[in-house]
């Protein structure tokens, strides 16, 4: 069973098509990447989790039945556009918030305190919202989504117009939060942080899912048989093979570092036998593409 | 809690704690009853000064039987008129020269007043009413008729036309329509006035949401439906607040006001205050030509007592209009309060909001006017069809109801805004929930159609 599942998703705005057949199956205490390029429709998806809209056709599962209105309160949501009053002071609108996602006022202000005091933003709670600066606004912003302990967490672009200390931070609360048994839905563009942090993925492209699964299993997938092998530097020319192609040489203090194409049909048991006939090897790695790599080539038409 | 609940309390809070807010509402009392109170005032001060006038009688008609006041003294005019200019312009001691020529009962133009500076309106016209009173009475005399005085007097009969309304039980209720006509303005004033104010307020909130980037925040805690309602609902209770501070501040101020001025005035001023207050209820404003200021005068003096005023108010049926009043104060405001949610919604800057609500501030406009002209004609077509019709029934029924309709018209045109406000809330929640979430987009009033039929 899985804390969320979405089931042949279906919704279309005046003729544009947001979403077409989509389904994401999101394991628990997992961080679960939602991919693809601006206007695929992940924040129409993830709006859809959220009860904001509802899909033409499908169907959301929560814990395996049918999700509720009710369970909103369970869901933690930092949406890509987000913001706050700016009139408002920074402690009396987070208990605001955190009481319309059904906590009591009691329970709200302890949790807020905890919160404040490990954010270090306690001495900002009687300002207004307009007197702080961006990095603290966006520090407010993420006790606001996380405070009332939801069991699932959907970050739409959290990293964007962060900077890199508060990105760090951030990474650091959410592994942290899926340690402490949380969801995690996570949708962005920066793929590094994916490679950092998500378990699974779903990229979607042109309103349908265009690759999903765990990202070490994509990764090996994307794989094109390529290799660098470090060895020393032969005296004579480097040897041509049938098994292999050479990408590139590189030779420096006498070691050689050389990238290798495998051909097709050739399993790395068979390269590795005739390298290591023919030379000392200190190291044979295979390439791995990048998550960047992937989106890119999977993306473009 | 629940969720509405506290959408109310915050939308409610913040705008009672804003300084605008306080501000405006202790203010607007006290200026409302300064505004009647210092002019008042003033006029009281300026009495205390006697001005003396010089009268000059070339046949001795007048001189005597001029009275004095506390403004101005009259005195004869010993010296030639070149005498009196050096004490009017140099010494200051006399104020003006009154020369009267010959009888004015057979030449009224031979009156001339003569000052430095340009001569008070108040001693004018002070000195004309008693100059034509006198002349008057000289010219009656000069018929040589017994009685004549009194017959005249008898001929000139004070005339009031008692209105007064047969009951469907053959009881008889002495009504005013002046009065109802008076009720029934204000209450359609308060009412147009609230639909404007805290509509707009309304709107202003739904844009400011939306712009601040919170709206989606909000709405994976609360149903769109529960947001708007919330909105709605607070923002009228901090216009009743309002409402319900002012009747108490200004009865408050009013009060007091009176109570001050009491001491001050004499019974003369008390009597020129509601002279004045005549001359505001019908529209004349000070320094209009003595004519006029007679007539408002005797009007003054037909305004029935007090005893038969509150007499007529009660014949008004007041428990009747308050109740019908609240009804249409609530339904009327929350018609427009979702309409004007619903634009709000599709607008992401402030500067497009006035244009893009002008389809509702002109049945608003469109409704005052014809609760103006249905005042003078209650029961004509107009104000029938206005009066039945959803988006100016708020406003026009309330002129007609001190005047009394018929209960099968008031429950058809409540019962018809009722379900319009209905449909409305609904169509404005479907409009308002896929607004709030759209950005960068010039919205047009065909695409907010299309909204109506998305689904959720």
């Amino acid at each position: 069973m899985y804390p969320l599942e979405a089931k042949n998703i279906f919704k279309s705005f005046a003729g544009h098509q947001a979403l077409t057949d989509v389904s994401i199956q999101v394991p628990g205490q997992q961080v679960y990447g939602l991919l693809g390029p601006n206007g695929a429709g992940k924040t129409t998806l993830i709006r859809i989790i959220n009860n904001i809209t509802a899909p033409d056709s499908g169907q959301v599962l929560w814990e395996g039945r049918p999700m509720q209105p009710s369970d909103i309160a369970y869901i933690g949501y930092l949406p890509e556009e987000r913001g706050l009053y700016k009139k408002m002071k920074v402690g009396e609108q987070a208990l605001y918030l955190a009481r319309l996602k059904g906590l009591s006022k009691q329970d709200a202000q302890q949790r807020l305190k905890y919160w404040f005091d490990k954010f270090d933003v306690t001495s900002w709670s009687n300002r207004k919202l307009e007197e702080l600066s961006k990095g603290m606004a966006q520090k407010i912003q993420f006790i606001i989504t996380v405070v009332h302990e939801p069991k699932l967490l959907i970050f739409d672009e959290p990293f964007s117009g962060f900077d890199p200390l508060n990105v760090q931070l951030l990474k650091d609360e959410i592994l942290y939060l899926k340690n402490q048994g949380a969801t995690v839905i996570f949708s962005t563009h920066n793929m590094s942080s994916v490679e950092e942090i998500c378990d699974e993925i779903s990229l979607i492209n042109k309103s349908e899912v265009v690759l999903q699964g765990k990202v070490n299993e994509i990764r090996t997938r994307f794989a094109k048989g390529i290799y660098v092998l470090k060895t020393d530097a032969p005296a004579g020319r480097i040897p041509e093979s049938k098994l292999y192609e050479t990408l590139s040489t590189e030779e420096k203090k006498g070691k050689l570092t050389m990238q290798i194409q495998k051909k097709a049909d050739v399993t790395t048991r068979e390269l590795l036998v005739e390298l290591s006939a023919l030379y000392e090897i200190h190291g044979f790695e295979e390439e791995i593409s990048s998550m960047n790599d992937i989106f890119i080539q999977t993306v473009q038409p | 809690m629940s969720k509405i609940g506290l959408i109310i309390e915050r939308e409610y809070m913040t705008r009672v704690k804003k300084k605008s807010f306080i501000i405006l509402t202790f203010l607007m009392p006290m200026m409302l009853v300064a505004l009647v109170a210092v002019p008042l005032l003033l006029s009281s001060v300026k009495s205390s000064e006697v001005k003396i006038v010089a009268v000059s009688d070339s046949d001795g008609l007048y001189l005597k039987r001029l009275e004095n006041n506390a403004q101005y003294k009259f005195v004869p005019a010993k010296d030639g008129l070149a005498t009196v200019r050096k004490q009017i312009a140099q010494e200051g001691s006399i104020y003006a020269y009154l020369v009267i020529q010959g009888d004015l009962s057979k030449d009224s133009s031979s009156v001339n007043i003569y000052t430095v500076k340009q001569a008070e309106l108040e001693m004018k016209d002070f000195i004309s009413g008693q100059l034509k009173d006198l002349a008057r009475k000289d010219k009656i005399a000069s018929y040589k008729i017994v009685g004549l005085d009194k017959i005249i007097e008898d001929s000139n009969p004070k005339l009031s036309i008692n209105t007064i309304k047969w009951e469907k039980d053959g009881s008889e209720k002495e009504s005013s329509s002046e009065l109802a006509m008076v009720i029934g303005m204000v209450a359609t004033i308060i009412i147009y006035i609230f639909i404007f104010a805290y509509g707009a307020m309304v709107m202003n909130g739904v844009i400011e949401e939306k712009i601040n980037r919170i709206v989606e925040v909000i709405v994976s805690s609360v149903k769109p439906f529960d947001l708007m309602m919330g909105k709605i609902i607070g923002i009228a209770m901090v216009g009743l607040t309002q409402v319900l501070l002012w009747v108490i501040l200004l009865g408050g101020t009013l009060g007091i006001a009176s109570y001050a001025l009491k001491d001050k005035l004499g019974d003369g001023q008390l009597q020129k205050f509601s002279t004045q207050m005549a001359q505001s209820q019908t529209g004349i404003h000070p320094g209009a030509n003595t004519v006029q200021m007679q007539q408002i005068t005797t009007q003054a003096n037909d305004i029935p007592d007090a005893q038969r005023i509150i007499q007529m108010v009660s014949n008004l049926n007041l428990g009747e209009i308050v109740f019908w009043f609240i009804l249409y104060f609530l339904a009327g405001y929350l018609l427009y309060a979702s309409l004007f949610a619903a634009f709000g919604s599709a607008i992401d800057n402030q500067e497009d909001s006035q244009q893009f609500v002008l389809p509702l501030t002109i049945p608003v406009l469109f409704a005052l006017y014809a609760g103006m002209y249905s005042a003078q004609n209650p029961d004509g077509p107009l104000a029938f069809w206005c009066s039945m019709f959803p988006l100016t029934s708020p406003i026009v029924m309330m002129v007609r109801i001190p005047f009394g309709v018929p209960l099968w018209e008031l429950l058809v045109s409540f019962g018809l805004l009722v379900l319009t406000f209905l449909g409305v809330v609904k169509m404005a929640a479907k409009i308002y929930r896929t607004g709030i979430l759209m950005y960068g987009k010039k919205v047009t009033y065909k695409e907010l159609a299309k909204w109506l039929r998305y689904k959720n």
